[in-house]
């Protein structure tokens, strides 16, 4: 029954997630770990139900009200103090402004230029919301254990919740972007001659400027959660991290939209390669030992 | 169903092996040189107090963490290489049921037959439905677990478990939580698994669950094994004579007893006027009635004594504080080197269990506290 002991320093021992290589890993299990997770967030109407509200004040309500007092309702001052604030947006934002009437100006420029944020607060702010909770609430309720006994790779597992993470932010923020261009179209369409929107730099901010902001900011939101003790923590750590990445996503997101055509290109690109340095970092941060919850002084 | 070659003496080879496996946790050895191995077939116990390692020791046997220093092998593969390959081969069952709240029955087996890979689709519905209906769960699969009781989920954790079919099935406390009720259908389930063919490993500091259940037992503490047999020759080894309950109508005379040939130590026993021999072996006993009687003694009970596997835990544990098993001692004493034979009465007593307890746990009123 003895047997001689064969030291295995920890120098010696690769960290298990350099081991399982990328050949080794099934796409097929990524999806099964991301539908379990979507599937959970499905059933609790607690969870949707504050997201489907947050979309519809940023993506219907507010635009509607401020759109509707712009064009139908024709308050004067208002318009006035608005096309006054047009005047410090950059000349290249303000040749693209269309719109005859002051009113159908204001509105362009608002529909067009100045509601950005709200594609960057959406998706942000639901993704990081599931994100933060999504590792270290396995290891809460337990089951953490179930899948460090599973087959999955550790990258499978990293991989398929930071798909459910994203999806949910991204897909409630592309059907809010077509209620949102619904709404423009019906209500500033008239003023300028037509239908208009989604512009060209609003489909490279969508498309190519905001998904790669929503896994640079998940990279790290996992990475918290995978290190943080309870899910309470790594919602306020969450937090913590979110605020300066709207505020850095919503001014290069401005950039987009009010610089030249290749402007929102670059941003991307740039947000791209920052986006799949933060995501192979933070695949490290998942590893059986954390979805146990044991000391591993890691 | 396992893969259990059979070795060159013609035994099967164990379906787990661990040798001076080593893990630490921040500043705490969780396992400390811990070997044992694992029988093919077999129901396998790990007992031991909490902390004793149990629950790291069967991480390492998944590869769900690795080891700091030794040897692991799980159907003769490395689980920290071979890591995929081992875990869909092995059922787990945690103490927690581990099962996902907000999901129904269904959903929670479909996921666990999806991620060991055998898909999705109508004969994977009927294999969920086989499977729940094995532990009576397959009622409840369209509820959702959050309103689960614990004895229901860890039936569903019981089903999910053998879902994929796997050779080797672990279970950590598996009863932790269950009314007595649902604790023996649960054992009785995993008895029944060895049936199959598959081997079990079930972790457990309930000795009373582990009687009967056991074929083989590994006593655990401080991450290390303690001994290591069948609970019959573990018995034998600490106890190799025979132990008989004697009561009469009057008090017996110890200086009568020690006269009678045979009788190697007297125990008292918690009832007046009774006491528990041990003999050298079972002809012995027609001797202590001929010698009592002839003493003019009115015997009122003579039963032969089977220390049970709580009678064995203490003895070991207790030897073990005392001392008596040294880091070694596991393998000492399995080779049976070590047994004294039950020489030392305060040590291996069958009855004295408040003198065992107060010694192990060392709280006040004890006689002998570490």
């Amino acid at each position: 029954m003895t047997a001689p002991t064969v030291p295995v320093g920890d120098a010696a021992v690769e960290p298990r997630a350099a081991r399982e290589g990328w050949r080794d890993l099934s796409w097929r299990r990524v999806k099964i770990v991301a539908r379990s997770d979507m599937r959970q967030l499905i059933e609790d109407k607690g969870f949707w139900m504050p997201m489907v509200f947050l979309g519809a004040i940023f993506f219907l309500i507010i635009p509607t009200v401020l759109l509707l007092t712009i064009t139908k309702i024709g308050n004067v001052e208002v318009v006035s103090q608005m096309s006054k604030t047009l005047e410090v947006l950059p000349s290249a934002a303000q040749d693209q402004i269309e719109g005859q009437s002051p009113e159908g100006k204001t509105a362009y420029a608002l529909a067009v230029f100045l509601l950005a944020p709200i594609a960057i607060v959406v998706p942000l702010t639901i993704s990081t919301a599931i994100g933060a909770s999504t590792i270290v609430g396995e290891r809460e309720r337990g089951t953490g254990e179930f899948l460090a006994h599973s087959p999955a790779h550790e990258k499978e597992i990293y991989l398929g919740k930071l798909i459910a993470s994203l999806v949910p932010g991204y897909a409630t923020t592309l059907a809010g972007f077509g209620v949102y261009s619904l709404i423009v179209n019906l209500l500033v369409g008239p003023e300028v001659g037509g239908w208009f929107f989604p512009t060209a730099s609003w489909w490279t901010l969508m498309l190519w400027v905001v998904p790669p902001f929503l896994a640079l900011t998940l990279s790290i939101v996992l990475r918290l959660s995978a290190r943080v003790k309870s899910t309470a923590a790594a919602q306020q750590a969450a937090g913590l991290v979110t605020l300066p990445m709207i505020a850095i996503a919503y001014s290069q997101s401005t950039g987009a939209l009010f610089g030249a055509s290749s402007s929102g290109l670059i941003i991307g690109v740039i947000a791209w390669i920052l986006a799949i340095f933060g995501l192979s970092r933070g695949m490290r941060a998942v590893s059986r030992s954390r979805l146990l919850g044991v000391n591993d002084g890691v | 169903m396992t893969d259990a070659a059979p070795t060159t003496a013609g035994s099967p080879a164990p379906i787990v092996e661990l040798s001076g496996v080593r893990r630490r946790f921040g500043q705490v050895d969780a396992l400390a040189g811990l070997d044992l191995e694992v029988p093919a077939n077999r129901i396998t116990v790990l007992l031991g107090p909490n902390g004793a390692g149990k629950t790291t020791a069967i991480r390492m046997i998944t590869g769900a963490l690795d080891p700091h220093a030794g040897r692991v092998r799980t159907f003769g593969l490395d689980p920290s290489v071979h890591g995929e390959e081992v875990r869909r081969r092995c059922g787990v069952v945690s103490a927690k049921p581990a099962l996902y709240d907000r999901l129904d029955g269904h959903a929670n087996l479909a996921y666990s037959a999806e991620l060991y890979g055998l898909g999705r689709g109508d004969h994977i519905d009927q294999r969920i439905r086989e499977a729940a209906a094995r532990f009576g769960i397959e009622h409840a699969l369209d509820k959702r677990v959050g309103g689960f009781s614990t004895g229901m989920k860890t039936r569903l954790a019981l089903a999910r478990s053998i879902l994929h079919q796997p050779d080797l099935l672990l279970f950590d406390e598996p009863t932790s939580g269950l009314d007595p009720e649902s604790s023996h259908a649960v054992l009785d389930m995993i008895r029944e698994m060895t049936d199959d063919g598959r081997t079990v490993v079930m972790c457990t500091h309930l000795l009373l669950e582990a009687e009967g259940l056991a074929d083989k037992v590994i006593v655990m503490e401080a991450g290390d094994d303690l001994v290591s047999g069948t609970p019959t020759d573990l018995t034998r080894r600490f106890w190799p004579g025979t132990v008989v309950l004697v009561g009469a109508e009057a008090p017996i005379d110890p200086a009568v007893l020690r006269t009678i040939p045979g009788v190697r130590q007297i125990e008292p026993d918690s009832e007046p006027n009774q006491v528990r021999l041990h003999l050298d072996g079972d002809h012995r006993t027609p001797d202590v009635i001929t010698a009592l009687v002839a003493n003019g003694l009115r015997l009122t009970r003579i039963e032969p004594i089977s220390p049970t596997l709580e009678d064995l835990y203490f003895a070991v544990r207790t030897k073990r504080v005392a001392g008596e098993i040294a880091e070694d001692g596991g393998r000492r004493l399995a080779d049976g080197e070590g047994a004294d034979g039950g020489r030392d009465g305060d040590l291996t007593s069958v009855t004295d269990r408040t003198r065992q307890v107060a010694a192990l746990t060392g709280w006040p009123g004890s006689e002998g506290s570490r």
